[in-house]
C-alpha cells in the first residue's frame, strides 16, 4: 500500500467527505467540510466525483511526503503551497510524482484549506462516510486528527495518471475571504418566541466571531439576546441553526453540529454564508439579515448555476 | 392522529411539531410519521431526525423545495393508519449502583429525603421509553423518572463523566455512552457497551423501546466488563 506520508499534520488536519447523512437517529452528526464550496472546487479541479475523500487543513502548517504518483489540487484559505520547495498555485490541479513533498505554510487569509487527490483518498467508510467527528471518534483513518507517520492511502493505482487531466480555476473566481459579511437567515424555529424588538437588535447590531469557534459551532459575541420561551423539548438541529443559550449570545452551528438541542433557535444560516463564515477568523465583526425561504431557495439554485458556469471557464492544464 | 404544525427550519429543512410534551403518546405518533414520510419522500430527504414531540426533515434543495415537501408530507400523514407501529423491545441494563460509582448518589437521597436504598429502588422501579437519541452517538433520553427523584442538572458540568454513567437531570434519565463533560446527576455505572460503530446494529436500544434498569453488585459488574 502506499500514497501521502504525514510529515508534519500541522494544527489540525483531518479526511472529510460529504457528509454522513441518514444517520442522526443513532446521535451521529453530519460532518463534511466547514467550507463546503472550497471543497467541492478542489475535487473538481481534478475531474473527481464530487465529495470524494479530502484533507481539510486547519490554518496550514502540513507537510506531505509522495510514495506513488498522483494529483492534487488545493483550495480554500490563502495558504503558501509549495512542492519540492518551488511555489506552486492554489485553485489549480498539479502532477506529483513518488518522492515529491508537499507543503503547505501558515494561512494568510482565510481558516481552512482542502488538498484534493486524484479520485480521493481511500479510506474506509464508517455509517456511509469517511467524514472525521473527533468528538465521536468517528471517521478517518482512526477517528482522530491526523498525526505525523501515518499513510493516506490513494485510490487512483498510479498506472491510471496517464489519464489524468488537470484543471485552473480563473482567479477572477476565486473567493475573498476578507471581505465584510452579511449572514443571510432564513427565519424559523422559535422565532417567533423573540419579540420584536429583540429581532431589531440582532439585525442592527454587529457581532464578533468568539475564539471558541470550532467545527461544531461558530460562537459570537454581541448584544444578548433574550428569548421569552425559557422551558422546550429537544428537538433536531439543522445545519446552520441560530442558537440562543441563555447567556444570550448566538451560536451559529455548523458541520458537526449536536444532532439535538433544547435551546430555542431563531431560525437558520444561509448554507453558501456558512461556508464563508467558516473562512473567518475570531474577532472578526459580522451581521445578520433576513431572507425567505423562497429567497434561499433562488440563492442556491443561482449558485449551482455560478458553478457550473465557471466550471466551463476552466481552463485545461 | 394528532395535530401538528410545520414550520420552516432551515434552508433545507422543516420541523413537524405534534402537541409538545413528553409523553408515550406523542412519541409514538413521532416514530409512525417518520416511517411514512421515508416511505413517501425517500427520493428528496437527506436526513430525518425525530426527538420527544419533534421530527426534522431535511432534502435536497435542488431536487425540490419546501412547498411540495410540506404538502407530500400532509399527503403522506393524512394516509397513515394511526397505530400501526409495532410496540418497541424490552431491554434490560445492568446498573451497578454505589457511592463509588454514583458520585451524586448520597446527595440526591440527602437532597430528596431519602435512604440511599430508596432512590436506587426508585430509579429501577419504572419501566422506561426511549423517547430520543442525540447530543452524543448513542446518547438515549429516556423518561420518565418518578416524582421523588426528579433533580436539576448541576449548576456546573462535570469535565468528565466516565462512560456507562447512568444519569438523571429532571424527570429524565440516561446513559453516557462514552466519556464526556456533562452535567446530569449520576447514581450509577452501566458495564455494557451502548455503542459500538463496529457492530451492527450499533446499539442495544433505539426510539420507542422500553428499558429497565436492574441493580448488580460489584462482582457481577466486573465479570460484565465494568472498568471502574
Amino acid at each position: 500500500m502506499s500514497g501521502f506520508r504525514i510529515e508534519q499534520p500541522g494544527l489540525l488536519c483531518t479526511l472529510q467527505d460529504q457528509g454522513r447523512f441518514g444517520q442522526s437517529r443513532l446521535g451521529l452528526t453530519t460532518a463534511g467540510p466547514a467550507d463546503g464550496h472550497a471543497f467541492r472546487w478542489a475535487n473538481a479541479l481534478l475531474g473527481n466525483t464530487p465529495g470524494s475523500c479530502a484533507l481539510e487543513i486547519t490554518l496550514g502548517g502540513l507537510q506531505l511526503s509522495a510514495e506513488q504518483d498522483t494529483a492534487i489540487a488545493v483550495c480554500g484559505a490563502a495558504v503558501p503551497l509549495s512542492i519540492n520547495g518551488k511555489p506552486k498555485a492554489l485553485w489549480q490541479g498539479h502532477t506529483i510524482k513518488a518522492g515529491d513533498r508537499i507543503e503547505l505554510g501558515m494561512a494568510t487569509a482565510g481558516v481552512r484549506a482542502y488538498l484534493a487527490v486524484a479520485d480521493g483518498f481511500r479510506v474506509a467508510e464508517q455509517f456511509g462516510s469517511c467524514a472525521t467527528v473527533l468528538r465521536e471518534g468517528i471517521g478517518g483513518l482512526d477517528g482522530g486528527k491526523l498525526q505525523a507517520g501515518q499513510l493516506l492511502p490513494l485510490t487512483k493505482p498510479a498506472a491510471a495518471m496517464a489519464s489524468q487531466q488537470l484543471f485552473a480555476l480563473p482567479e477572477r473566481f476565486w473567493p475573498d475571504y476578507q471581505s465584510p459579511l452579511t449572514l443571510r437567515l432564513i427565519e424559523g424555529y422559535q422565532c417567533e418566541d423573540f419579540s420584536v424588538a429583540e429581532r431589531q437588535r440582532f439585525y442592527q447590531h454587529p457581532y464578533q466571531i468568539s475564539p471558541k469557534s470550532d467545527r461544531m459551532g461558530c460562537r459570537l459575541q454581541g448584544p444578548p439576546l433574550h428569548c421569552q420561551r425559557s422551558k422546550m423539548l429537544s428537538e433536531g438541529i439543522c445545519y446552520g441553526a441560530v442558537q440562543v443559550p441563555p447567556d444570550g449570545q448566538p451560536i451559529v452551528l455548523l458541520s458537526d453540529r449536536q444532532t439535538l438541542g433544547g435551546y430555542p433557535k431563531l431560525g437558520s444560516v444561509l448554507s453558501l454564508d456558512c461556508w464563508q463564515l467558516a473562512q473567518r477568523s475570531a474577532g472578526f465583526e459580522l451581521q445578520f439579515a433576513a431572507i425567505s425561504i423562497e429567497q434561499a431557495h433562488n440563492l442556491l439554485h443561482l449558485q449551482e448555476q455560478r458553478f457550473w458556469q465557471q466550471h466551463s471557464q476552466l481552463e485545461v492544464l | 392522529m394528532l395535530d401538528y404544525s410545520i414550520q420552516i427550519a432551515g434552508e433545507s429543512s422543516l420541523i413537524l411539531y405534534p402537541p409538545q410534551q413528553m409523553s408515550a403518546e406523542v412519541n409514538q405518533w413521532v416514530l409512525a410519521a417518520c416511517q411514512q414520510i421515508e416511505q413517501a419522500l425517500a427520493d428528496v430527504l437527506l436526513d430525518v431526525t425525530p426527538s420527544y414531540a419533534s421530527i426534522l426533515v431535511s432534502y435536497n434543495p435542488l431536487q425540490t423545495d419546501h412547498f411540495l415537501v410540506k404538502a407530500r408530507i400532509r399527503h403522506a400523514l393524512a394516509a397513515q393508519s394511526g397505530e400501526s407501529q409495532q410496540a418497541g423491545k424490552l431491554v434490560e441494563l445492568p446498573v451497578y449502583y454505589s457511592e463509588e460509582s454514583g458520585p451524586d448518589l448520597t446527595r440526591l437521597a440527602k437532597l430528596h429525603q431519602l435512604s440511599i436504598e430508596q432512590v436506587i429502588e426508585l430509579h429501577q422501579a419504572p419501566l422506561y421509553r426511549v423517547y430520543a437519541i442525540g447530543f452524543a452517538p448513542g446518547f438515549a433520553y429516556m423518561g420518565e423518572v418518578d416524582e421523588r427523584l426528579a433533580t436539576p442538572r448541576l449548576d456546573s458540568p462535570r469535565a468528565k463523566v466516565p462512560k456507562g454513567a447512568v444519569a438523571i437531570a429532571d424527570r429524565q434519565t440516561a446513559v453516557y455512552p462514552a466519556e464526556s463533560p456533562g452535567g446530569w446527576n449520576l447514581l450509577g455505572l452501566c458495564p455494557l457497551q451502548l455503542f459500538d460503530p463496529s457492530k451492527t446494529p450499533s446499539m442495544p436500544v433505539a426510539v420507542g423501546d422500553q428499558v429497565r434498569f436492574t441493580a448488580i453488585d460489584k462482582a457481577e459488574f466486573l465479570r460484565l466488563g465494568g472498568v471502574l
